[in-house]
């Protein structure tokens, strides 16, 4: 039977938990890295064994720690994260130009062929990549060198690449999403990019519909189908067919289109899922009711899954990367919440239960599905 | 010489070391010296206590001794004879703020 091991990374450290393909019994491992800022960790699709984590603390800064045997023991490899050449400036929270300043690593997407290939999207906005296990970082300053980046300027959170999507089909293919300057494609391994955010319309800028300067909180695929991404913005919720060279909004019936995580079913490329959270300011589900929205149509027609999840009283947010999905049949779906829970629905989101319900705030959940 | 380096407990649990390690320090004791052996010895610290670029202090990164706070001092000046001569450790803190 498949078993199931999910990756949480928490304010204060990361946790491990796993269980059979029934999903039912969890053992949870951890803390580790106790005290640290565990902002994503992620395992390797080509070795399920060979693991990645970011840990970081405002003290002792930024560590990335790899696993070659599931999460059972760890050793920190390179952190030396340096910008290639001149670093210029972007815009701060206040319109001013800001230099460039490396903070910390938001997100590690291992390559689908190589287990010592990985990425690192980090604040302030750059990808690098590693071609030995994490020991060297080189970044792949295209992207930062973009005409436009002199005008990026940050979310709230710091100006974070968080989101790198790697075009299964397409060689040298990668999306990548950078708030708040939106959605960036390559089409030649990094080398150049392209903004991909013509559709997007956020009332928060000076233009609307402005080529860079988008919140996007975050951009998922389905393996199967490449050119079809859905995103949660800031607000609205939205799906490009062509690969993100323009996009719409599938918001539809959704209580509130503001959010931060999206994920798609495991095999189904149109059913997709996203948590409504009330407002921008309010960064907690609308009517103290944690629910999950999913969509069977690819967007615009939603159903609330409420069933097992908190309909009273709840008050918790759920970040940009923290869902899931396993590649179990029925298709897992995994969401953790700054309150310290971490729920799973084994049945594509028809019911819930808490593995666990008392871990520190969750950043980030990553799920493998293991033979 | 040796000196004695007392490291933060996050520090501590990275580098797998007690409390308190010996360093063997060439030439003069310096914060730079101290923190040069410190990383060669354990290179897991590099870039948790100074930038590994820079070579500036981390903002909540604090260096004491003798009841002394020496984090503004010159990465070069000398530290206390009580230091080099091991009779004292060099603390390395984390500040209390942050987290």
């Amino acid at each position: 039977m498949s078993r199931i091991r999910v990756l949480v990374g928490t304010r204060k450290g990361a946790f491990v938990l796993t269980a059979d393909g029934k999903r039912e019994r969890w053992d949870v491992s951890g803390p580790h890295f106790g005290g640290w800022e565990m902002y994503h960790l992620k395992g390797s699709p080509a070795d399920p064994n060979r693991l990645y984590a970011s840990q970081s603390s405002s003290w002792f800064g930024q560590l990335i720690q790899r696993s070659n045997d599931g999460g059972k023991t760890w050793e920190p490899v390179g952190n030396k994260f340096v910008y290639d050449g001149p670093t210029g400036t972007h815009l701060w929270y206040d319109g001013t130009p800001h230099p460039w300043e490396f903070a910390r690593v938001w997100h590690l997407e291992p390559s689908a062929a190589d287990p010592d290939t990985v990425y690192a999207g980090v604040e302030d906005a750059a990808l690098f990549r590693s071609n030995d296990g994490g020991q060297t970082w080189h970044e792949l300053p295209g992207l930062r060198t973009h005409t436009s980046a002199q005008s990026w300027q940050p979310g709230a959170g710091g100006m974070c690449l968080h989101t790198i999507v790697l075009d299964p089909s397409h060689a040298g293919r990668i999306f990548i999403a950078i708030s708040a300057a939106g959605v960036f494609r390559s089409d030649d391994d990094a080398k150049t990019w392209r903004p991909m955010n013509r559709g997007l319309r956020s009332e928060q800028i000076p233009n609307p519909t402005a080529e860079v300067g988008h919140c996007v909180h975050r951009i998922a695929m389905h393996r199967s189908r490449p050119s079809v991404l859905f995103m949660q913005k800031h607000w609205d919720v939205m799906r490009s067919d062509d690969a993100g060279e323009s996009w719409r909004e599938v918001s539809g019936n959704l209580p509130t289109d503001f959010g931060f995580p999206i994920d798609v079913h495991a095999h189904e490329p149109e059913t997709i899922y996203v948590v409504p959270i009330k407002s921008d300011s309010e960064h907690y589900p609308p009517d103290g009711k944690l629910r999950v929205y999913r969509s069977r149509t690819g967007g615009n027609e939603w159903e609330a899954l409420t069933r097992g999840l908190p309909q009273r009283d709840c008050y918790v947010n759920v970040l940009r990367d923290a869902m899931a999905v396993d590649a179990l049949d029925p298709c897992g779906v995994y969401f953790g919440t700054t309150g310290g829970q971490v729920y799973v629905s084994s049945d594509a989101g028809d019911n819930w239960t808490p593995i666990v319900q008392h871990l520190p705030s969750v950043v980030a959940v990553e799920v493998q599905t293991l033979p | 010489m040796i000196v004695r380096v007392v490291l933060p407990s996050h520090l501590r649990t990275l580098a797998h070391v007690d409390r308190e390690v010996k360093l063997d320090v060439e030439g003069q004791a310096t914060q730079r010296s101290v923190l040069d052996a410190l990383e060669a010895r354990y290179p897991m610290l590099r870039g948790t206590i100074r930038d590994q670029v820079t070579l500036q202090r981390r903002a909540f990164v604090r260096f004491f001794a003798c009841e002394e706070d020496l984090s503004h001092e010159s990465p070069d000046a000398p530290l206390p004879d009580a230091v080099a001569t091991g009779a004292e450790p060099f603390l390395i803190v984390g500040a209390m703020a942050g987290g």
